[in-house]
C-alpha cells in the first residue's frame, strides 16, 4: 500500500484534481479511477502502444508514467478527441479505410496518429511506419491503418 | 421522390464497405470485457503453480482467508469439480499433481486486484518436485514419467465415481490414422522420392485484450456470465455439465471481444474458477489476466514434428505421400490434440495424390497445451507439403509451377477423402500468383545468383493451401439460427447466433440482409452477443461465419421479402414475382417503377385487420458430412482456395530474412465486402510472417521464457511486406452470393513459402521454424542440426 498524493491537472481541456497512490500508473488512474476506459492496458510495460495519450504535446505510454507525475501538466486522452474535428477527421479515415477490426488497439493508434499529424511537417508512409512502431495489432497487418493516416496527412505544416 | 420515379440498383455487393461497430471502436467508445464493472463487484486471482511437475503435499490458505478485503480462497478441496477440455483430462483446480507452470492451485475473491494478489502471496504451497517431461521426444522415452497415468475419477451426475478420463499408460494422449489407395504401389511407382523432418514450433495467439471473464449469480442462482468465448451455445452446455446444473439457467453475454484467433473455442479453468467464487460469495466476480499470464496460461499453436516422405514419376506426378507426426500435447488436451483432422485434408487433398498415410500421436508433455489457433494445424502441414513440392520438382528437373499445376486440383473432383470441389479456383490461384509476381522467371534467376559472392541473396517461393470454406461439420450441427424483425418504419433488426471478433460478420451479415430487402446498410441493427436472445449458432471457427451464418441471414431476410411482396401483390393486383424491393421502395422488377416505400407498407400491414408484423426465422444447416470413422466424407459445403508467393531478401552475413512482397490469389466464391475481406488477407499474412520469421514462445523444461512482448517478436509497422492480393471468384453454388470462408486462409501458407524464397535465394532448406536470424545464420553456416526423428516407442 502506498501514500495517496494530491494532484491537479488537466484533463482533455479540463481542470481536475485526483488523489492518487503513489505507485499508480497514469493508465490505472485513467481506467479505474477517473472511468476513462477509451485508454486500454494491453501490456502494462510499454510495448504495446495500446494506452497511449498525450501529455504536454507527447505521446507516451500511459503504463509507464506515474499518475503523481502528471500534475501540473496537460493530458489528453482518445475521450478528449471527441470534441476536436482534426481528429474526427482522422477517426473517420481510420473507418473508412479499414483500419478497425477488433478494435482494442485503436485508441492507442488513433492517440499516437494524432500525435504524428501534429509533429511532422510531411506525414509519408515512412514517417508513418516509423512513428507507430511501437503500437501493436494483431489483426489488421498495419496496412490499412497506414493507409488511413496517410490519407489524412499532416496537420502541422 | 414521384410516385412514378425509378430507383436505381445500388447492389452493396463486393463494395468496400466500413466496419459497423468501427466509429465506436475508433473514439475508445467500445466497452470490452476490461472495460466493465458491476456493482458489489468482486476482484479474482489465481495461484499457479511454482513447479513444472511436482506433486502437492499441502496447501495452507488460512493467511490470505485472514487478510482483510479478502472474500473468498479456493482450492480442489472446497469445490465439487468436473473435468473440462477436450478429452476432459483436466480439473481447473489441482490437487495432487501439478502437470505444468500454468497450473491452477488455489483461487482468491477480494474487494480489490491488489488485494487478491497481495493475498496470493500468503497462500503456502508445499511440493514434492518431479522428473520433468521437456518434450514429446522425452515423454515418449522407455520409463518416461507417466503425465495421466491413473484414472481421473470425478463424483458423476447420480453422485457415483465416475472415469472422466482414462490412464494413459505411454503418454499418448490422442492417435489418428488414415489412410488412402495402396501406398507400397505408390512408393513403387515412384521414380524420386524424397524424405524430410520437420519442426514446426510453439507460438500463442497474443490477442490484444487480454482474457477475462465475469460470473454472476442471480437471486435465483441463474448463472450470467460476461465471456469472450466464441462458441456460446456450446460452452452454456459444458458449464451446465460441468458445474451440475441446467443450461437453461446459464446465460452468456459476449461483450466486444479483444481478438480471438482460436483461442476462446475451449472452456479453461480461469473460467470455471470465477463461476465457483462468484456462487460462493454471491457476487459477482471478475478475473482478467495480465498479459504476463496470458503469455504463460493461453494456449499455442500446437508444435509439431513431422516425417514426410514424398515421391513422384519422372514425368511429374504424384505417386504417394507417407506423413507421420508428433504433437508436443502439453499437460493436459485441448484442441490443439486435434488439429490432424486438417492437418490430413491438406496432405491427402490439397493436390491429387493417390496413395497416401498419415498417422500421428498427441503426447503428453509439462509443457504448455495447444489449443486451437487460426490456420488448425494447417500451417504446419502446408509447410511440409509445399517444401516437398518443390523439392520433387527439382528432383526431377520440372519447373515448380508446371510441377504443382499438374497435380493442382480441378472443379468437380472427388478426394479420396472423399471432399468434393464443387468450386474450385485452385489452378487460377496458381496461374494468377506467378503471373502477378513474375514467379517463374524471378525463381530461376535468384537460383542462378547462388555462387556470385553477394551477401545479400533475394529469393522467391510459392506455396498454396486447401481450407475449409464452408463451415466445418464436427458438431451434430453446423448450423446457425437468424431471427430477423422489421419495424414500422423498415429499421432491420437482425439477431444472428454468429458471434463478432473483429472479423467483420456484423457488417457482411448487415449486406446480405440489404442486399435482399433494397434497404441502406444503415437500416440494420445486429444483435450478436447473448445467448437468451440469439438463436443457436455453433460458433465462431472454421471460417465458417460468412458463409453459414450468411446463408442463415439470407433465408430469413428472403422470408421477410416474400410476405413484403405478397402484400405488395395483393395491394396492387400484381404477381409477387413482377415486382422487387430496391433503394427502400417496392418497385416492378421490369421497369424499376416505385409503387410504395417498404415501410409504409408494413404500417399497413401493421395497422390492419390482420394486424401483422413483418418477423421471420430461419436456420441454415449446410449439406456437408461428417466425417466416418476413417476420416472419410464431404465435411464442408465449399472449400477455399490460395496461392501465396513470397519475395524474401536473406543476408547471409546476419541471418536477417526481409521479407520485402506477399502475392496472393484467393478463391474465395465471390468478395462480399471488399475493404473487409482486405483486412482479413492482410492481417492474416502478418500473422503468417511472425509465424515464419519472427514469433517463438521458448520453452525450457516447461517454464515459458518470454513471457512478454519485449521477448515475444511480433511483427510491428515498418516491417510489413508490400501486399498484393488478387481474388478469384469462383461463384459457389451453396455460398452466399456465391462466398466462401476466408478468415484462416492467408495465414496458412506465408511460413512455406518464404522457406522456399530462403531455398531459392541460398540454396539452403531449412526445415525447422521459426526463421529467425540465429536460426537461419547457423543453417547456412553448416552450425545447425536438422530435425531428427523420435525413434523411441
Amino acid at each position: 500500500m502506498s501514500a495517496n498524493v494530491d494532484i491537479e491537472f488537466r484533463l482533455n481541456g479540463v481542470a481536475t484534481r485526483a488523489k492518487v497512490p503513489a505507485a499508480m500508473s497514469v493508465l490505472d488512474m485513467l481506467r479505474d479511477l477517473l472511468g476513462l476506459t477509451g485508454t486500454k492496458y494491453g501490456c502494462g510495460e510499454g510495448e504495446c502502444g495500446a494506452c497511449t495519450v498525450i501529455v504536454d504535446g507527447l505521446s507516451i505510454n500511459s503504463c509507464l508514467m506515474f499518475a503523481a507525475d502528471c500534475h501540473g501538466r496537460e493530458v489528453m486522452t482518445i475521450e478528449g478527441l471527441a470534441s476536436d474535428p482534426a481528429a474526427d477527421r482522422l477517426k473517420k479515415s481510420f473507418v473508412e479505410h479499414g483500419a478497425v477490426q477488433c478494435g482494442f488497439c485503436t485508441p492507442g493508434f488513433v492517440m499516437q496518429a494524432h500525435h504524428l499529424r501534429g509533429k511532422h511537417r510531411h506525414l509519408g508512409e515512412h514517417e508513418i511506419r516509423r512513428g507507430i512502431e511501437g503500437n501493436l495489432c494483431r489483426c489488421t497487418g498495419y496496412k490499412k491503418i497506414i493507409e488511413a493516416i496517410a490519407d489524412t496527412g499532416a496537420i502541422a505544416g | 421522390m414521384g410516385a412514378l420515379e425509378k430507383v436505381t440498383d445500388g447492389s452493396l455487393i463486393g463494395k468496400r464497405i466500413p466496419k459497423k461497430d468501427a466509429p465506436e471502436k475508433a473514439s475508445g467508445k467500445t466497452r470490452y470485457i476490461h472495460d466493465i464493472d458491476l456493482p458489489g463487484q468482486l476482484h479474482a486471482k489465481i495461484l499457479r503453480s511454482a513447479h513444472v511437475h511436482a506433486r502437492i503435499k499441502s496447501i495452507d490458505t488460512s493467511a490470505a482467508r485472514a487478510m482483510p478485503g479478502v472474500h473468498a480462497v479456493i482450492t480442489a478441496a472446497d469445490v465439487a469439480q468436473r473435468p473440462i477440455g477436450v478429452a476432459k483430462d483436466h480439473l481447473p483446480l489441482k490437487s495432487g499433481l501439478v502437470r505444468s507452470m500454468r497450473d491452477e492451485i488455489a483461487a482468491v475473491a477480494a474487494e480489490t486486484e491488489e488485494i487478491a494478489r497481495s493475498a496470493l502471496g500468503l497462500i503456502k504451497v508445499d511440493y514434492e518436485p518431479l522428473p520433468i517431461v521437456a518434450s514429446a521426444q522425452d515423454a515418449m522415452k522407455p520409463g518416461a514419467p507417466l503425465l495421466h497415468g491413473e484414472d481421473l475419477v470425478v463424483p458423476g451426475p447420480d453422485g457415483k465415481p465416475l472415469v472422466a478420463h482414462k490412464a494413459s499408460l505411454d503418454n499418448v494422449a490422442m492417435v489418428f490414422s488414415y489412410m488412402q489407395g495402396d501406398l507400397a504401389k505408390g512408393e513403387a511407382e515412384a521414380q524420386v522420392i524424397v524424405e524430410d523432418v520437420f519442426q514446426l514450433h510453439y507460438v500463442t495467439h497474443c490477442c490484444m485484450g487480454v482474457s477475462g471473464v465475469i460470473a454472476e449469480f442471480d437471486a435465483s442462482e441463474n448463472l450470467v456470465l460476461y465471456s469472450n468465448t466464441q462458441v456460446p451455445f456450446l460452452h452454456k452446455r459444458e458449464f451446465a455439465e460441468m458445474l451440475g446444473m441446467d443450461a437453461g439457467r446459464i446465460r452468456i453475454i459476449q461483450p466486444p471481444i479483444g481478438g480471438g484467433f482460436g483461442s476462446k473455442l475451449d472452456i479453461y479453468p480461469f473460467e470455471p474458477i470465477a463461476i465457483y467464487l462468484a456462487r460462493l460469495t454471491k457476487r459477482p466476480v471478475k478475473l482478467v489476466f495480465s498479459r504476463e499470464e496470458e503469455f504463460l496460461a493461453s494456449p499455442t499453436r500446437q508444435p509439431v514434428l513431422l516425417k514426410l516422405r514424398s515421391g513422384c514419376t519422372r514425368d511429374g506426378t504424384l505417386t504417394f505421400r507417407d506423413v507421420e507426426t508428433v504433437h508436443d500435447n502439453g499437460a493436459y488436451t485441448s484442441w490443439g490434440a486435434t488439429t490432424p483432422f486438417v492437418m490430413m485434408q491438406t496432405i491427402s487433398s490439397l493436390y491429387r495424390v493417390p496413395n497416401c498415410k498419415y498417422h500421428t500421436r498427441a503426447v503428453y508433455s509439462n509443457n504448455p497445451y495447444a489449443g486451437s489457433f487460426r490456420g488448425y494445424g494447417n500451417l504446419q502441414a502446408t509447410f511440409a507439403v509445399e517444401a516437398h513440392m518443390d523439392r520433387l520438382a527439382e528432383s526431377i528437373g520440372m519447373d515448380s509451377l508446371e510441377f504443382r499445376l499438374k497435380n493442382a486440383q480441378l472443379p468437380g473432383e472427388v478426394t479420396p477423402q472423399g471432399m468434393h470441389f464443387k468450386s474450385c479456383g485452385f489452378q487460377d490461384c496458381l496461374r494468377v500468383a506467378a503471373e502477378r509476381s513474375d514467379y517463374q522467371r524471378k525463381h530461376c534467376e535468384y537460383r542462378a545468383d547462388w555462387s556470385d559472392g553477394n551477401a545479400i541473396k533475394r529469393g522467391i517461393g510459392m506455396a498454396s493451401m486447401l481450407h475449409v470454406g464452408g463451415g466445418a461439420k464436427i458438431y451434430p450441427s453446423d448450423g446457425c439460427g437468424t431471427i430477423l424483425k422489421i419495424d414500422d418504419f423498415a429499421h432491420v433488426t437482425l439477431l444472428t447466433g454468429a458471434s463478432e471478433i473483429g472479423q467483420g460478420s456484423e457488417t457482411v451479415l448487415a449486406q446480405l440482409v440489404c442486399e435482399e430487402l433494397g434497404l441502406p446498410l444503415s437500416a440494420v441493427s445486429v444483435v450478436n452477443n447473448d445467448t437468451d436472445i440469439t438463436p443457436w449458432d455453433v460458433g465462431v471457427h472454421a471460417s465458417r461465419t460468412t458463409f453459414i451464418a450468411g446463408n442463415s441471414a439470407l433465408g430469413a431476410a428472403r422470408k421477410a421479402k416474400d410476405k413484403i411482396l405478397a402484400a405488395a401483390a395483393a395491394k396492387f393486383a400484381q404477381p409477387a414475382e413482377a415486382l422487387d424491393l430496391r433503394a427502400g421502395c417496392v418497385v416492378e422488377k421490369a421497369s424499376g417503377k416505385k409503387l410504395v416505400e417498404i415501410s409504409k407498407l408494413i404500417r399497413s400491414l401493421h395497422f390492419s385487420d390482420k394486424a401483422e408484423l413483418v418477423m421471420t426465422t430461419y436456420y441454415y444447416e449446410p449439406p456437408s458430412q461428417h466425417q466416418d470413422r476413417e476420416f472419410r466424407g464431404d465435411v464442408s459445403a465449399a472449400y477455399a482456395w490460395a496461392t501465396q508467393v513470397a519475395e524474401v531478401e536473406v543476408d547471409t552475413q546476419t541471418g536477417i530474412v526481409k521479407l520485402v512482397k506477399v502475392t496472393g490469389a484467393h478463391d474465395v466464391g465471390r468478395v462480399l465486402n471488399r475493404l473487409g475481406i482486405e483486412g482479413q488477407i492482410d492481417g492474416g499474412i502478418v500473422m503468417g510472417q511472425g509465424y515464419a520469421l519472427t514469433e517463438n514462445l521458448i520453452i525450457e523444461d516447461g517454464v515459458v521464457s518470454n513471457p512478454s512482448f519485449r521477448d515475444y517478436k511480433l511483427v510491428t509497422a515498418p516491417e510489413i511486406p508490400e501486399m498484393d492480393v488478387a481474388f478469384i471468384e469462383t461463384m459457389d453454388g451453396e455460398g452466399p452470393q456465391g462466398a466462401k470462408g476466408v478468415g484462416e486462409a492467408p495465414a496458412i501458407c506465408v511460413a512455406a513459402a518464404v522457406g522456399n524464397a530462403i531455398y531459392n535465394a541460398t540454396g539452403v532448406r531449412i526445415t525447422a521454424l521459426p526463421f529467425t536470424p540465429e536460426n537461419v545464420y547457423r543453417a547456412l553456416h553448416s552450425n545447425s542440426q536438422p530435425p531428427v526423428w523420435i525413434d523411441a516407442a
